[in-house]
Protein backbone atom coordinates (compact mmCIF):
# COMPACT_ATOMS: atom_id res chain seq x y z
CA UNK A 1 0.00 0.00 0.00
CA UNK A 2 0.99 3.14 -0.86
CA UNK A 3 2.52 5.96 2.15
CA UNK A 4 0.63 9.10 1.15
CA UNK A 5 2.82 11.83 2.19
CA UNK A 6 1.34 15.93 2.56
CA UNK A 7 3.73 18.43 3.49
CA UNK A 8 2.35 21.82 4.06
CA UNK A 9 4.21 24.69 2.81
CA UNK A 10 4.00 28.58 3.19
CA UNK A 11 5.03 31.22 0.37
CA UNK A 12 6.77 33.74 2.05
CA UNK A 13 8.18 37.50 1.77
CA UNK A 14 11.90 37.01 1.60
CA UNK A 15 13.21 37.56 5.11
CA UNK A 16 15.98 39.43 3.73
CA UNK A 17 13.95 42.30 2.09
CA UNK A 18 12.21 45.04 3.09
CA UNK A 19 9.34 43.29 4.82
CA UNK A 20 6.12 45.90 5.57
CA UNK A 21 2.43 45.70 6.54
CA UNK A 22 -0.16 46.64 3.73
CA UNK A 23 -2.58 49.56 4.81
CA UNK A 24 -5.33 46.90 5.88
CA UNK A 25 -2.30 46.01 8.33
CA UNK A 26 -1.94 42.32 7.05
CA UNK A 27 1.50 41.26 5.60
CA UNK A 28 2.65 43.00 2.33
CA UNK A 29 3.13 40.62 -0.24
CA UNK A 30 3.33 42.87 -3.43
CA UNK A 31 6.13 44.76 -2.62
CA UNK A 32 8.99 41.85 -1.47
CA UNK A 33 9.61 38.78 -3.25
CA UNK A 34 8.33 35.95 -2.27
CA UNK A 35 9.52 32.03 -1.56
CA UNK A 36 9.27 28.87 -0.83
CA UNK A 37 9.59 29.45 3.62
CA UNK A 38 13.24 27.91 4.21
CA UNK A 39 12.20 26.18 7.00
CA UNK A 40 9.47 24.27 4.95
CA UNK A 41 12.85 23.01 2.41
CA UNK A 42 13.19 20.79 5.83
CA UNK A 43 10.04 19.08 5.62
CA UNK A 44 10.03 18.78 1.87
CA UNK A 45 13.63 17.03 2.68
CA UNK A 46 12.40 14.64 5.19
CA UNK A 47 9.52 13.89 2.90
CA UNK A 48 11.61 12.47 0.09
CA UNK A 49 13.20 11.26 2.39
CA UNK A 50 11.38 9.11 4.06
CA UNK A 51 9.40 8.51 0.63
CA UNK A 52 12.69 7.07 -0.45
CA UNK A 53 12.93 4.58 2.11
CA UNK A 54 9.46 3.44 1.99
CA UNK A 55 8.18 0.51 -0.47
CA UNK A 56 5.96 2.65 -2.45
CA UNK A 57 5.10 6.69 -1.60
CA UNK A 58 3.34 9.80 -3.16
CA UNK A 59 4.44 13.07 -1.78
CA UNK A 60 1.62 16.04 -2.54
CA UNK A 61 2.76 19.35 -1.41
CA UNK A 62 -0.28 21.58 0.05
CA UNK A 63 -0.16 25.47 -0.18
CA UNK A 64 -2.53 27.95 1.05
CA UNK A 65 -1.80 31.15 -0.49
CA UNK A 66 -2.44 33.64 -3.53
CA UNK A 67 -1.51 33.41 -6.83
CA UNK A 68 2.63 33.56 -6.71
CA UNK A 69 2.22 31.04 -3.98
CA UNK A 70 2.34 28.55 -7.02
CA UNK A 71 6.13 29.64 -7.13
CA UNK A 72 6.78 27.64 -3.35
CA UNK A 73 4.87 24.38 -5.00
CA UNK A 74 6.90 24.81 -8.13
CA UNK A 75 9.96 25.01 -6.06
CA UNK A 76 8.74 21.91 -3.84
CA UNK A 77 7.91 19.83 -6.98
CA UNK A 78 11.73 20.61 -8.48
CA UNK A 79 12.95 19.06 -5.38
CA UNK A 80 11.79 15.97 -6.39
CA UNK A 81 7.94 15.89 -5.10
CA UNK A 82 5.13 14.13 -6.75
CA UNK A 83 2.34 16.71 -7.22
CA UNK A 84 0.81 19.81 -5.59
CA UNK A 85 -2.19 21.58 -4.68
CA UNK A 86 -2.80 25.36 -4.02
CA UNK A 87 -6.25 26.93 -2.02
CA UNK A 88 -6.43 30.04 -3.50
CA UNK A 89 -9.52 32.26 -2.94
CA UNK A 90 -10.19 35.71 -2.77
CA UNK A 91 -11.74 35.31 0.55
CA UNK A 92 -8.52 33.86 2.39
CA UNK A 93 -6.97 37.45 2.29
CA UNK A 94 -6.44 37.74 5.91
CA UNK A 95 -6.96 34.43 7.18
CA UNK A 96 -5.58 34.01 10.47
CA UNK A 97 -3.79 30.88 11.97
CA UNK A 98 -7.16 29.37 13.14
CA UNK A 99 -8.92 29.98 9.77
CA UNK A 100 -5.61 28.59 7.59
CA UNK A 101 -5.70 25.51 10.04
CA UNK A 102 -9.18 24.97 9.02
CA UNK A 103 -8.34 25.38 5.13
CA UNK A 104 -5.46 23.09 5.41
CA UNK A 105 -7.08 20.28 6.89
CA UNK A 106 -9.97 20.35 5.09
CA UNK A 107 -7.29 20.11 1.72
CA UNK A 108 -5.56 17.45 3.74
CA UNK A 109 -8.57 15.50 4.35
CA UNK A 110 -10.16 15.76 0.74
CA UNK A 111 -6.26 15.11 -0.53
CA UNK A 112 -6.13 11.68 1.77
CA UNK A 113 -3.16 11.22 4.01
CA UNK A 114 -0.79 8.80 6.01
CA UNK A 115 1.19 11.49 7.06
CA UNK A 116 0.98 15.40 6.77
CA UNK A 117 4.64 16.97 7.15
CA UNK A 118 5.31 20.52 8.30
CA UNK A 119 8.03 22.90 9.22
CA UNK A 120 8.60 24.48 12.65
CA UNK A 121 7.36 27.69 11.71
CA UNK A 122 6.42 29.90 8.57
CA UNK A 123 9.06 32.51 8.52
CA UNK A 124 7.33 35.41 8.12
CA UNK A 125 4.40 34.84 11.20
CA UNK A 126 6.54 32.66 13.02
CA UNK A 127 3.76 31.11 14.94
CA UNK A 128 4.64 27.39 15.35
CA UNK A 129 0.98 26.56 15.76
CA UNK A 130 -0.02 25.01 12.71
CA UNK A 131 1.24 21.62 13.20
CA UNK A 132 -0.45 21.29 16.80
CA UNK A 133 -3.71 22.77 15.45
CA UNK A 134 -3.80 20.36 12.34
CA UNK A 135 -3.08 17.55 14.57
CA UNK A 136 -6.24 18.94 16.82
CA UNK A 137 -8.11 19.11 13.72
CA UNK A 138 -7.68 15.99 12.05
CA UNK A 139 -7.61 14.31 14.97
CA UNK A 140 -4.39 12.67 14.88
CA UNK A 141 -1.46 12.26 16.27
CA UNK A 142 1.41 15.35 16.54
CA UNK A 143 4.73 14.26 16.75
CA UNK A 144 6.33 17.84 16.64
CA UNK A 145 9.68 19.43 16.71
CA UNK A 146 11.78 16.70 15.28
CA UNK A 147 15.53 16.84 14.45
CA UNK A 148 15.13 13.34 13.43
CA UNK A 149 12.82 11.62 11.82
CA UNK A 150 11.54 8.02 10.16
CA UNK A 151 8.78 5.86 9.48
CA UNK A 152 8.78 2.10 9.53
CA UNK A 153 5.96 -0.60 9.56
CA UNK A 154 3.08 1.87 9.77
CA UNK A 155 5.08 4.28 12.57
CA UNK A 156 6.49 7.16 12.51
CA UNK A 157 9.31 7.70 15.41
CA UNK A 158 11.68 10.75 15.97
CA UNK A 159 13.90 12.83 18.59
CA UNK A 160 12.51 16.19 20.08
CA UNK A 161 15.24 18.16 21.39
CA UNK A 162 13.63 20.21 24.11
CA UNK A 163 15.07 22.67 26.38
CA UNK A 164 15.25 20.82 29.28
CA UNK A 165 15.35 17.19 27.75
CA UNK A 166 15.43 15.09 24.68
CA UNK A 167 13.08 12.82 23.56
CA UNK A 168 12.27 9.81 21.48
CA UNK A 169 8.82 9.89 20.61
CA UNK A 170 6.33 7.01 18.51
CA UNK A 171 3.15 7.25 17.37
CA UNK A 172 0.93 5.47 14.72
CA UNK A 173 0.17 6.61 11.33
CA UNK A 174 -1.54 8.37 10.04
CA UNK A 175 0.16 11.75 11.73
CA UNK A 176 1.08 14.89 11.64
CA UNK A 177 4.55 15.53 12.40
CA UNK A 178 6.78 19.16 12.12
CA UNK A 179 10.51 18.98 11.55
CA UNK A 180 13.05 21.68 12.75
CA UNK A 181 16.22 23.02 10.84
CA UNK A 182 18.64 20.93 12.51
CA UNK A 183 16.70 17.90 10.54
CA UNK A 184 19.24 17.77 7.64
CA UNK A 185 20.03 20.34 4.77
CA UNK A 186 17.15 20.55 2.31
CA UNK A 187 18.52 19.76 -1.25
CA UNK A 188 18.82 21.47 -4.19
CA UNK A 189 16.64 21.31 -7.05
CA UNK A 190 18.33 19.69 -9.78
CA UNK A 191 18.15 20.96 -13.80
CA UNK A 192 16.69 17.75 -14.63
CA UNK A 193 14.19 18.12 -11.43
CA UNK A 194 13.27 21.77 -12.73
CA UNK A 195 12.38 20.84 -15.67
CA UNK A 196 10.19 17.29 -14.34
CA UNK A 197 8.26 19.36 -12.02
CA UNK A 198 6.76 21.61 -15.17
CA UNK A 199 4.89 18.97 -15.78
CA UNK A 200 3.83 17.50 -12.72
CA UNK A 201 0.20 18.10 -11.73
CA UNK A 202 -0.62 21.44 -9.86
CA UNK A 203 -4.68 21.27 -8.50
CA UNK A 204 -6.24 24.75 -7.88
CA UNK A 205 -9.16 24.45 -4.95
CA UNK A 206 -10.98 27.03 -4.01
CA UNK A 207 -13.23 27.42 -0.58
CA UNK A 208 -16.29 26.02 -2.40
CA UNK A 209 -14.37 23.03 -3.15
CA UNK A 210 -13.90 22.42 0.21
CA UNK A 211 -16.92 23.18 1.51
CA UNK A 212 -15.30 26.29 3.49
CA UNK A 213 -18.23 28.94 4.25
CA UNK A 214 -15.99 32.22 3.37
CA UNK A 215 -17.31 34.32 6.53
CA UNK A 216 -15.17 30.97 8.50
CA UNK A 217 -11.95 32.60 6.85
CA UNK A 218 -10.30 36.54 5.68
CA UNK A 219 -9.93 39.41 7.76
CA UNK A 220 -13.62 39.14 8.67
CA UNK A 221 -13.65 35.74 9.62
CA UNK A 222 -10.35 36.42 11.49
CA UNK A 223 -10.33 35.39 15.23
CA UNK A 224 -7.64 37.98 16.03
CA UNK A 225 -7.28 41.72 14.71
CA UNK A 226 -4.48 43.66 14.09
CA UNK A 227 -4.98 47.02 15.40
CA UNK A 228 -1.67 48.63 14.72
CA UNK A 229 1.90 48.37 13.52
CA UNK A 230 4.53 50.98 14.28
CA UNK A 231 8.40 50.22 12.72
CA UNK A 232 10.72 50.07 15.58
CA UNK A 233 12.58 53.50 15.82
CA UNK A 234 16.07 52.80 14.28
CA UNK A 235 18.49 52.04 16.93
CA UNK A 236 20.78 55.21 17.61
CA UNK A 237 24.44 54.81 16.48
CA UNK A 238 26.87 53.30 18.85
CA UNK A 239 30.46 54.06 19.66
CA UNK A 240 32.76 52.04 17.29
CA UNK A 241 36.51 52.03 17.46
CA UNK A 242 39.58 50.03 15.88
CA UNK A 243 41.34 48.10 17.81
CA UNK A 244 44.59 49.34 18.40
CA UNK A 245 46.03 46.88 20.75
CA UNK A 246 43.61 48.16 24.12
CA UNK A 247 39.95 47.10 22.36
CA UNK A 248 39.56 44.95 25.05
CA UNK A 249 40.06 47.61 28.03
CA UNK A 250 38.50 50.23 25.81
CA UNK A 251 35.22 47.78 26.19
CA UNK A 252 35.88 47.15 29.99
CA UNK A 253 35.67 51.19 30.31
CA UNK A 254 32.68 51.24 28.50
CA UNK A 255 30.50 48.35 30.66
CA UNK A 256 32.08 49.71 33.68
CA UNK A 257 30.40 52.91 32.57
CA UNK A 258 26.85 51.60 32.15
CA UNK A 259 27.51 49.64 35.60
CA UNK A 260 27.24 45.85 33.85
CA UNK A 261 30.93 45.75 35.77
CA UNK B 1 -12.90 40.08 39.34
CA UNK B 2 -12.24 38.13 36.44
CA UNK B 3 -10.07 35.21 36.16
CA UNK B 4 -6.92 34.71 34.22
CA UNK B 5 -5.45 31.26 33.53
CA UNK B 6 -2.08 31.17 33.83
CA UNK B 7 -0.04 27.92 32.57
CA UNK B 8 3.01 27.09 34.88
CA UNK B 9 6.21 25.74 33.40
CA UNK B 10 8.27 24.28 35.74
CA UNK B 11 10.73 21.15 36.21
CA UNK B 12 10.00 18.67 39.04
CA UNK B 13 8.18 21.71 41.09
CA UNK B 14 10.67 24.01 40.39
CA UNK B 15 8.50 27.26 38.74
CA UNK B 16 10.66 28.49 35.18
CA UNK B 17 10.66 32.31 35.84
CA UNK B 18 8.92 33.18 32.71
CA UNK B 19 5.86 31.80 34.75
CA UNK B 20 6.21 34.55 37.11
CA UNK B 21 6.63 37.33 34.65
CA UNK B 22 3.48 36.01 33.21
CA UNK B 23 1.90 36.15 36.83
CA UNK B 24 2.91 39.93 36.63
CA UNK B 25 1.04 40.58 33.45
CA UNK B 26 -1.66 38.18 34.42
CA UNK B 27 -2.33 40.40 37.20
CA UNK B 28 -2.81 43.77 35.29
CA UNK B 29 -5.88 41.98 33.20
CA UNK B 30 -7.58 40.36 36.13
CA UNK B 31 -6.82 37.45 38.97
CA UNK B 32 -4.42 35.05 37.77
CA UNK B 33 -5.60 31.35 38.32
CA UNK B 34 -2.17 28.77 38.11
CA UNK B 35 -2.75 25.11 36.35
CA UNK B 36 0.25 23.41 37.45
CA UNK B 37 0.45 20.05 35.71
CA UNK B 38 2.67 16.56 36.29
CA UNK B 39 5.20 15.58 38.63
CA UNK B 40 6.08 18.10 41.50
CA UNK B 41 3.22 20.26 39.83
CA UNK B 42 1.93 20.37 43.77
CA UNK B 43 5.02 21.97 45.35
CA UNK B 44 4.93 24.60 43.03
CA UNK B 45 1.91 26.48 44.72
CA UNK B 46 4.29 28.09 47.42
CA UNK B 47 6.00 30.15 44.98
CA UNK B 48 2.62 30.63 42.52
CA UNK B 49 1.15 32.04 45.65
CA UNK B 50 4.02 34.60 46.58
CA UNK B 51 3.83 35.95 42.91
CA UNK B 52 -0.22 36.46 42.61
CA UNK B 53 -1.77 33.36 42.13
CA UNK B 54 -5.14 33.04 43.48
CA UNK B 55 -6.04 29.69 43.18
CA UNK B 56 -2.79 26.79 42.40
CA UNK B 57 -5.33 23.95 40.05
CA UNK B 58 -2.95 20.78 40.19
CA UNK B 59 -3.13 16.95 38.57
CA UNK B 60 -0.29 14.63 39.01
CA UNK B 61 -0.57 11.83 36.54
CA UNK B 62 2.12 9.53 34.48
CA UNK B 63 0.24 10.54 31.57
CA UNK B 64 1.85 14.41 31.68
CA UNK B 65 5.44 12.80 31.34
CA UNK B 66 4.54 9.34 29.24
CA UNK B 67 2.61 11.01 26.20
CA UNK B 68 3.77 14.13 24.40
CA UNK B 69 1.55 17.66 24.83
CA UNK B 70 -2.47 16.65 24.49
CA UNK B 71 -2.79 15.32 28.07
CA UNK B 72 -1.88 18.67 28.87
CA UNK B 73 -4.41 20.26 26.37
CA UNK B 74 -7.27 18.18 28.42
CA UNK B 75 -6.10 19.25 31.28
CA UNK B 76 -6.25 22.75 30.52
CA UNK B 77 -9.36 22.33 29.08
CA UNK B 78 -10.99 20.55 32.08
CA UNK B 79 -9.38 24.05 34.37
CA UNK B 80 -10.48 26.23 31.39
CA UNK B 81 -14.40 24.51 31.58
CA UNK B 82 -14.13 24.91 35.59
CA UNK B 83 -13.05 28.61 35.45
CA UNK B 84 -14.23 30.27 32.96
CA UNK B 85 -11.24 32.36 32.95
CA UNK B 86 -11.42 35.86 31.04
CA UNK B 87 -7.72 34.76 29.34
CA UNK B 88 -5.89 31.70 29.05
CA UNK B 89 -2.04 32.91 29.51
CA UNK B 90 0.82 30.74 28.18
CA UNK B 91 4.97 30.88 28.12
CA UNK B 92 6.15 31.24 24.45
CA UNK B 93 8.03 27.68 25.07
CA UNK B 94 7.65 25.33 22.21
CA UNK B 95 5.10 22.97 24.51
CA UNK B 96 3.80 26.30 25.84
CA UNK B 97 2.94 27.16 21.71
CA UNK B 98 1.54 23.60 21.23
CA UNK B 99 -0.86 23.44 24.22
CA UNK B 100 -2.04 27.26 23.19
CA UNK B 101 -2.53 26.16 19.96
CA UNK B 102 -4.87 22.88 20.53
CA UNK B 103 -6.72 24.87 23.82
CA UNK B 104 -7.66 27.43 20.75
CA UNK B 105 -8.93 25.04 18.29
CA UNK B 106 -10.83 23.01 20.84
CA UNK B 107 -12.59 26.14 22.40
CA UNK B 108 -12.86 28.52 19.39
CA UNK B 109 -10.82 30.65 20.17
CA UNK B 110 -8.41 33.21 18.39
CA UNK B 111 -4.83 33.05 19.48
CA UNK B 112 -1.26 35.23 19.38
CA UNK B 113 1.78 33.96 20.55
CA UNK B 114 5.11 35.46 21.43
CA UNK B 115 3.69 38.78 22.89
CA UNK B 116 6.38 41.24 24.49
CA UNK B 117 3.97 43.11 26.61
CA UNK B 118 0.13 43.01 27.78
CA UNK B 119 -2.14 45.65 29.24
CA UNK B 120 -5.99 45.71 29.58
CA UNK B 121 -7.79 47.41 27.12
CA UNK B 122 -12.07 48.13 26.47
CA UNK B 123 -11.88 45.43 24.00
CA UNK B 124 -10.25 42.93 25.83
CA UNK B 125 -5.95 42.41 26.40
CA UNK B 126 -4.01 44.36 23.77
CA UNK B 127 -1.00 42.33 23.27
CA UNK B 128 1.99 43.96 21.98
CA UNK B 129 4.07 42.05 19.68
CA UNK B 130 7.94 42.10 17.69
CA UNK B 131 7.29 41.02 14.10
CA UNK B 132 9.62 40.94 10.83
CA UNK B 133 12.73 39.88 12.86
CA UNK B 134 12.00 42.60 15.19
CA UNK B 135 11.45 45.80 12.88
CA UNK B 136 8.05 46.58 13.45
CA UNK B 137 5.97 46.24 16.82
CA UNK B 138 2.73 45.37 16.44
CA UNK B 139 -0.61 45.85 18.50
CA UNK B 140 -3.72 43.00 18.39
CA UNK B 141 -5.99 41.67 20.39
CA UNK B 142 -8.57 38.44 20.24
CA UNK B 143 -11.87 39.06 18.51
CA UNK B 144 -13.76 36.15 18.74
CA UNK B 145 -13.78 33.53 21.82
CA UNK B 146 -11.73 33.80 24.94
CA UNK B 147 -8.17 35.31 24.21
CA UNK B 148 -5.64 32.93 24.59
CA UNK B 149 -1.86 34.30 24.91
CA UNK B 150 1.49 33.36 24.70
CA UNK B 151 4.44 36.01 25.82
CA UNK B 152 7.78 35.61 25.52
CA UNK B 153 10.40 35.65 28.38
CA UNK B 154 11.58 38.94 29.79
CA UNK B 155 8.38 40.63 28.84
CA UNK B 156 7.76 41.78 32.49
CA UNK B 157 9.49 41.96 35.85
CA UNK B 158 9.07 38.77 38.41
CA UNK B 159 7.53 41.00 41.57
CA UNK B 160 6.09 39.69 44.54
CA UNK B 161 2.60 40.29 44.91
CA UNK B 162 1.21 37.58 48.24
CA UNK B 163 -2.09 35.86 47.19
CA UNK B 164 -3.87 32.97 48.93
CA UNK B 165 -3.34 30.42 46.09
CA UNK B 166 -3.14 27.19 47.65
CA UNK B 167 -2.77 23.43 45.75
CA UNK B 168 -6.08 22.04 44.46
CA UNK B 169 -6.41 19.10 42.97
CA UNK B 170 -7.76 19.59 39.32
CA UNK B 171 -10.00 16.91 37.78
CA UNK B 172 -8.55 16.04 34.42
CA UNK B 173 -10.38 12.58 32.23
CA UNK B 174 -8.03 11.88 29.71
CA UNK B 175 -9.33 12.00 26.21
CA UNK B 176 -8.89 8.52 23.93
CA UNK B 177 -6.23 11.08 21.82
CA UNK B 178 -3.75 11.92 25.05
CA UNK B 179 -2.00 8.59 24.01
CA UNK B 180 -1.13 9.39 20.44
CA UNK B 181 1.80 10.10 21.08
CA UNK B 182 4.49 7.91 23.42
CA UNK B 183 7.51 9.38 24.63
CA UNK B 184 9.74 6.51 24.89
CA UNK B 185 12.46 7.62 26.45
CA UNK B 186 14.13 11.22 27.80
CA UNK B 187 17.63 12.47 28.55
CA UNK B 188 17.88 15.10 30.30
CA UNK B 189 19.93 17.95 29.43
CA UNK B 190 23.15 18.41 32.13
CA UNK B 191 23.33 21.62 33.23
CA UNK B 192 26.05 23.57 32.74
CA UNK B 193 26.00 25.64 35.87
CA UNK B 194 25.38 28.91 33.73
CA UNK B 195 22.33 31.09 33.83
CA UNK B 196 19.81 30.00 31.46
CA UNK B 197 20.01 31.70 27.66
CA UNK B 198 16.46 33.49 27.78
CA UNK B 199 16.23 34.21 31.25
CA UNK B 200 20.39 35.71 31.64
CA UNK B 201 20.57 39.55 32.19
CA UNK B 202 24.08 39.11 30.36
CA UNK B 203 24.74 37.30 26.71
CA UNK B 204 28.07 36.72 25.47
CA UNK B 205 27.36 34.83 22.01
CA UNK B 206 30.29 33.14 19.84
CA UNK B 207 29.67 32.93 15.74
CA UNK B 208 31.84 31.83 12.72
CA UNK B 209 34.60 33.88 13.91
CA UNK B 210 35.04 31.51 16.65
CA UNK B 211 36.58 29.46 14.13
CA UNK B 212 36.19 25.70 16.35
CA UNK B 213 34.72 23.96 19.26
CA UNK B 214 37.98 24.42 20.88
CA UNK B 215 37.62 27.85 20.90
CA UNK B 216 34.56 28.69 22.72
CA UNK B 217 36.05 28.51 26.27
CA UNK B 218 37.62 32.08 25.10
CA UNK B 219 34.02 33.08 24.70
CA UNK B 220 32.73 31.24 28.03
CA UNK B 221 35.44 32.91 30.09
CA UNK B 222 34.02 36.34 29.00
CA UNK B 223 30.58 34.67 30.17
CA UNK B 224 31.76 33.83 33.48
CA UNK B 225 33.65 36.70 34.33
CA UNK B 226 30.60 38.62 34.22
CA UNK B 227 27.98 35.62 35.58
CA UNK B 228 26.90 35.62 31.73
CA UNK B 229 24.94 33.02 29.71
CA UNK B 230 26.25 31.69 26.64
CA UNK B 231 24.51 31.96 23.03
CA UNK B 232 25.67 30.71 19.58
CA UNK B 233 25.12 31.87 15.98
CA UNK B 234 23.49 29.42 13.88
CA UNK B 235 26.91 28.92 11.79
CA UNK B 236 28.67 28.30 14.82
CA UNK B 237 25.89 25.53 15.80
CA UNK B 238 25.92 24.11 12.42
CA UNK B 239 29.35 23.58 12.12
CA UNK B 240 28.86 21.85 15.86
CA UNK B 241 31.01 23.83 17.73
CA UNK B 242 28.06 24.85 20.16
CA UNK B 243 24.93 22.74 21.26
CA UNK B 244 21.91 24.39 19.59
CA UNK B 245 20.08 24.86 22.58
CA UNK B 246 22.45 27.89 22.63
CA UNK B 247 21.41 29.42 19.72
CA UNK B 248 19.92 32.71 19.25
CA UNK B 249 17.25 33.94 16.29
CA UNK B 250 15.22 33.27 13.88
CA UNK B 251 15.40 29.42 14.83
CA UNK B 252 16.85 29.51 18.06
CA UNK B 253 15.89 31.46 21.16
CA UNK B 254 14.79 34.90 21.10
CA UNK B 255 16.82 37.00 23.99
CA UNK B 256 16.20 40.15 25.26
CA UNK B 257 18.81 40.72 27.82
CA UNK B 258 20.04 43.99 29.80
CA UNK B 259 24.02 43.38 28.28
CA UNK B 260 24.04 41.18 24.47
CA UNK B 261 27.79 40.74 23.43
CA UNK B 262 28.38 39.07 20.14
CA UNK B 263 31.95 38.18 19.16
CA UNK B 264 32.92 36.90 15.74
CA UNK B 265 28.70 37.21 14.52
CA UNK B 266 28.05 39.40 11.67
CA UNK B 267 24.41 39.72 12.53
CA UNK B 268 22.67 38.01 9.67
CA UNK B 269 18.80 39.04 9.73
CA UNK B 270 17.88 35.65 11.34
CA UNK B 271 20.41 36.69 14.16
CA UNK B 272 18.95 40.16 14.74
CA UNK B 273 15.38 38.18 14.86
CA UNK B 274 16.63 36.76 18.14
CA UNK B 275 18.79 39.40 20.06
CA UNK B 276 17.35 43.43 18.46
CA UNK B 277 15.69 43.98 21.13
CA UNK B 278 18.51 43.35 23.92
CA UNK B 279 19.00 46.83 25.92
CA UNK B 280 22.83 47.17 25.37
CA UNK B 281 24.52 45.86 22.39
CA UNK B 282 28.26 45.22 22.13
CA UNK B 283 30.17 43.38 19.00
CA UNK B 284 33.51 42.56 18.19
CA UNK B 285 34.48 41.52 14.79
CA UNK B 286 37.63 42.38 12.88
CA UNK B 287 35.12 43.27 9.70
CA UNK B 288 33.99 46.86 10.35
CA UNK B 289 31.95 46.68 7.45
CA UNK B 290 29.82 43.35 9.56
CA UNK B 291 26.01 44.77 9.83
CA UNK B 292 25.84 44.35 13.34
CA UNK B 293 27.98 47.59 13.74
CA UNK B 294 24.54 48.82 13.09
CA UNK B 295 22.82 47.74 16.01
CA UNK B 296 25.83 48.27 18.45
CA UNK B 297 26.20 51.08 21.65
CA UNK B 298 29.65 49.95 21.41
CA UNK B 299 31.37 47.90 18.92
CA UNK B 300 35.10 47.41 18.76
CA UNK B 301 36.56 46.33 15.74
CA UNK B 302 39.73 43.81 15.78
CA UNK B 303 40.69 40.20 16.25
CA UNK B 304 38.33 38.80 18.55
CA UNK B 305 41.19 36.72 20.43
CA UNK B 306 42.01 39.57 21.21
CA UNK B 307 39.95 41.78 22.54
CA UNK B 308 38.12 39.11 24.21
CA UNK B 309 40.74 37.50 26.22
CA UNK B 310 41.53 41.46 27.30
CA UNK B 311 38.22 42.17 28.14
CA UNK B 312 37.92 38.85 30.18
CA UNK B 313 40.67 39.95 32.12
CA UNK B 314 39.92 43.73 32.31
CA UNK B 315 36.81 42.48 34.50
CA UNK B 316 38.50 40.68 36.41
CA UNK B 317 40.69 42.57 37.83
CA UNK B 318 38.15 45.30 38.00
CA UNK B 319 35.77 43.07 39.47
CA UNK B 320 38.38 41.76 42.15
C1 LIG C 1 15.34 30.11 7.85
C2 LIG C 1 16.65 30.56 8.46
C3 LIG C 1 16.73 30.60 9.83
C4 LIG C 1 17.93 31.02 10.45
N1 LIG C 1 17.98 31.09 11.81
C5 LIG C 1 19.10 31.57 12.40
C6 LIG C 1 19.18 31.71 13.82
O1 LIG C 1 18.25 31.35 14.56
N2 LIG C 1 20.30 32.22 14.36
C7 LIG C 1 21.38 32.61 13.60
O2 LIG C 1 22.37 33.06 14.18
N3 LIG C 1 21.34 32.47 12.27
C8 LIG C 1 20.24 31.95 11.65
N4 LIG C 1 20.24 31.80 10.30
C9 LIG C 1 21.52 31.96 9.56
C10 LIG C 1 21.93 33.37 9.27
O3 LIG C 1 21.36 33.75 8.02
C11 LIG C 1 23.47 33.48 9.17
O4 LIG C 1 23.95 32.55 8.23
C12 LIG C 1 24.20 33.22 10.49
O5 LIG C 1 23.63 33.99 11.52
C13 LIG C 1 25.66 33.58 10.34
O6 LIG C 1 26.38 33.29 11.53
P1 LIG C 1 27.71 34.09 11.88
O7 LIG C 1 27.41 35.53 12.01
O8 LIG C 1 28.34 33.42 13.04
O9 LIG C 1 28.64 33.77 10.63
P2 LIG C 1 29.14 34.72 9.47
O10 LIG C 1 28.04 35.43 8.81
O11 LIG C 1 30.06 33.91 8.65
O12 LIG C 1 29.97 35.81 10.26
C14 LIG C 1 31.15 35.55 10.95
C15 LIG C 1 31.72 36.90 11.36
O13 LIG C 1 32.88 36.69 12.15
C16 LIG C 1 33.85 37.67 11.84
N5 LIG C 1 35.15 37.13 12.23
C17 LIG C 1 35.84 36.09 11.69
N6 LIG C 1 36.97 35.88 12.36
C18 LIG C 1 37.03 36.78 13.35
C19 LIG C 1 37.97 37.07 14.39
N7 LIG C 1 39.06 36.35 14.57
N8 LIG C 1 37.70 38.09 15.23
C20 LIG C 1 36.57 38.84 15.08
N9 LIG C 1 35.66 38.61 14.12
C21 LIG C 1 35.89 37.59 13.27
C22 LIG C 1 33.67 37.90 10.36
O14 LIG C 1 34.15 39.21 10.00
C23 LIG C 1 32.16 37.76 10.18
O15 LIG C 1 31.51 39.01 10.27
C24 LIG C 1 19.07 31.39 9.66
C25 LIG C 1 18.97 31.32 8.26
C26 LIG C 1 17.78 30.91 7.67
C27 LIG C 1 17.71 30.87 6.18
N1 LIG D 1 -0.57 29.06 4.28
C1 LIG D 1 0.03 27.88 4.49
N2 LIG D 1 -0.02 26.91 3.54
C2 LIG D 1 0.57 25.70 3.77
N3 LIG D 1 1.24 25.39 4.88
C3 LIG D 1 1.33 26.32 5.86
C4 LIG D 1 0.73 27.60 5.72
N4 LIG D 1 0.98 28.30 6.84
C5 LIG D 1 1.71 27.49 7.65
N5 LIG D 1 1.93 26.28 7.07
C6 LIG D 1 2.66 25.12 7.63
O1 LIG D 1 2.65 25.19 9.05
C7 LIG D 1 3.98 25.34 9.56
C8 LIG D 1 3.98 26.23 10.78
O2 LIG D 1 3.47 27.51 10.45
P1 LIG D 1 3.09 28.64 11.51
O3 LIG D 1 2.28 27.99 12.59
O4 LIG D 1 2.35 29.65 10.71
O5 LIG D 1 4.41 29.17 12.02
C9 LIG D 1 4.79 25.84 8.37
O6 LIG D 1 6.16 25.51 8.49
C10 LIG D 1 4.11 25.12 7.22
O7 LIG D 1 4.55 23.78 7.11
Amino acid sequence: MSLRIVVCVKYVPDATGDRHFAEDLTVDRDDVDGLLSELDEYAVEQALQIADEADDAEITVLTVGPEDAKDALRKALSMGTDKAVHVEDDDLHGTDALGTSLVLAKAIEKTGYDLVICGMASTDGTMGVLPAMLSERLGVPQVSLLSEVSVEDGTVKGRRDGDTASEQLEARLPAVVSVTDQSGEARYPSFKGIMAAKKKPVQSWDLEDLEIESDEVGLEGAWTAVDGATERPARTAGTIVKDEGEGGKQLAAFLAERKFI
Amino acid sequence: MAEVLVYVDHVDGAVRKPTLELLTLARRIGEPVAVSLGSGAGNTAPTLAEHGAARVLTAEAPEFADYLVVPKVDAVQAAYEAVSPSAVLFPSSAEGKEIAARLAVRIGSGIITDAVDLEAGDEGPVVTQSVFAAAFTTKSRVSKGTPVITVKPNSAAVEAAPAAGAAEALEVSFSERATGTKVVSRTPRESTGRPDLTEAAIVVSGGRGVGGAENFPVVEALADSLGAAVGASRAAVDAGWYPHTNQVGQTGKTVSPQLYIAAGISGAIQHRAGMQTSKTIVAVNKDAEAPIFDLVDYGVVGDLFEVVPQLTEEVKSRKG
